[in-house]
């Protein structure tokens, strides 16, 4: 299963990789691998954005505009002026 | 009978933490139905705290989780046999993954409630299992840094944590993967059936109503007789849009969601216009309208669909959203237009 082609925000740096393995660990899509103790990127397509690698790199060697892959987010970001969000913790029922 | 377990009423307090069960009852499972059908979501949690889950002692496992009840009932029905502590942290109610996108499953919370129920007086170890779905919210490295335990992430699911202990606090990649089978899908469906009840009998009654102008003014008996067609119509674009949509969401070839709502709508319109027999101008009025909401609905989905990206999502909606409005206007007038001539 994968989405839009060449859209994702997703960046690694390998001169900044120490290959700790943080990102295969946390990435919910495989994007990672480890080859000769740097990180590479398999089918970047395959990422969702979800921000979980990036976050967990100590070296930063990882950067993506994290944020919710969800229209009604987007559309309370829009309607509401702000970033893209979901309701999920108000009153809304409507939740990713 | 053994009365139901009502988690709810249970007030943590470090070393006296309550002891859960590690069987659902029916309440249990009676409450996540009526999470599914989307009834009171936005209140079904339970107290953040520390518990117990059997009998654990300073050398048990430590499992983090979200205080959303559907998650917890996941996560301890799972752990039979076992003996630990969960900590639930605080997020809103939310689950694990939507509280780690939006912060409140996040780094600080979970080093606020390490060092709120004093885990380092609990267990000898220095080690917190966190669910990888948090990975999004919570840097392990600087949960290590403030607090002196050290944050590994446990698999995706709940189910395979006991592989995973066993394995010596190793995931298998397949684990690690978030993947979305059609039986995970099809129990998204009833909720999001029910999220735009309202607008759409809002809409089925308008049109209902609409059904019965006339270039005279307003025939009653017109209603009654020509109402039924556009109300199907609607019915089943929604329908196909939320249910078939996601259901056969890998069937159809086209990557953007708003495109395969498009052809569900289009699918619908044609079966409807096989079975009933109504002018052109009305038949092309509500397939406009159709394609609208039917891509409306599936483009929805990429919320609660586990591979869809911000800038894809954003991408697919520049040209959908104005698309959808523009379909669902001319729908609009062009079907009352076809009953004023």
């Amino acid at each position: 299963m994968q989405y839009l082609r060449n859209v994702v925000t997703l960046k690694l740096d390998q001169a900044l990789c120490t290959g700790c393995n943080m990102c295969t660990i946390v990435c919910p899509r495989a994007v990672f691998e480890i080859r000769d103790t740097k990180a590479h990127i398999l089918d970047i397509n395959d990422c969702m954005e979800c921000g979980a690698c990036a976050l967990n790199c100590k070296t930063k060697a990882i950067s993506v505009r994290a944020g919710v892959g969800c229209a009604a987010g987007i559309l309370n970001g829009i309607l509401n002026g702000t970033e893209p969000s979901c309701d999920c913790s108000t009153s809304t029922t409507n939740c990713c | 009978m053994a009365l139901p377990l009502n988690i709810l009423s249970f007030k943590p307090v470090a070393l006296n933490a309550p002891t859960v069960s590690t069987k659902l009852e029916w309440a249990d499972k009676l409450g996540a139905l009526k999470m599914r059908m989307g009834f009171g979501r936005d209140d079904y949690r339970l107290e953040p705290g520390l518990y117990r889950l059997g009998t654990p002692d300073n050398n048990s496992d430590v499992l983090i989780s979200a205080n959303y009840k559907l998650s917890f009932d996941m996560l301890r029905k799972n752990l039979g046999g076992l003996n630990l502590w969960i900590l639930v942290i605080d997020t809103n109610g939310v689950n694990v993954w939507c509280a780690a996108g939006k912060g409140s499953f996040g780094t600080e919370r979970v080093v606020k409630s390490i060092k709120d129920h004093s885990l380092e007086h609990i267990v000898k170890h220095r080690r917190v299992i966190l669910p990888q779905l948090c990975a999004p919210g919570v840097a392990a490295h600087l949960v290590k840094e403030q607090t002196g335990f050290r944050a590994v992430f446990g698999p995706v699911l709940a189910k395979d944590i006991k592989a995973y202990i066993a394995a010596g606090y190793k995931a298998t990649p397949e684990m690690r993967k978030m993947a979305f089978p059609l039986k995970e899908r099809a129990k998204l469906i009833p909720n999001d059936f029910m999220y735009g009840k309202y607008k759409l009998l809002a809409i089925l009654a308008g049109l209902f109503f609409v059904s019965g102008l006339d270039r005279s003014g307003f025939l009653f008996d017109k209603m009654l007789s020509t109402g039924l067609f556009p109300v199907l119509n609607i019915f089943m674009a929604y329908f196909a849009g939320i249910v078939f949509g996601p259901l056969f969401l890998t069937w159809i070839p086209f990557r953007a969601f708003a495109l395969k709502g498009i052809f569900w709508g289009s699918l619908s319109t044609v079966v409807l216009n096989l079975i009933f027999s109504v002018s052109p101008l009305e038949s092309i009025a509500l397939g406009l309208m159709n394609i609208s909401i039917a891509s409306f609905m599936t483009m929805n989905f990429t919320g609660s669909s586990t591979f869809t990206s911000l800038s894809g999502v954003q991408k697919e909606m520049k040209w959908a959203v104005p698309l959808q409005i523009g379909l669902i206007a001319t729908g609009i007038i062009l079907f009352i237009v076809s009953k004023l001539i």
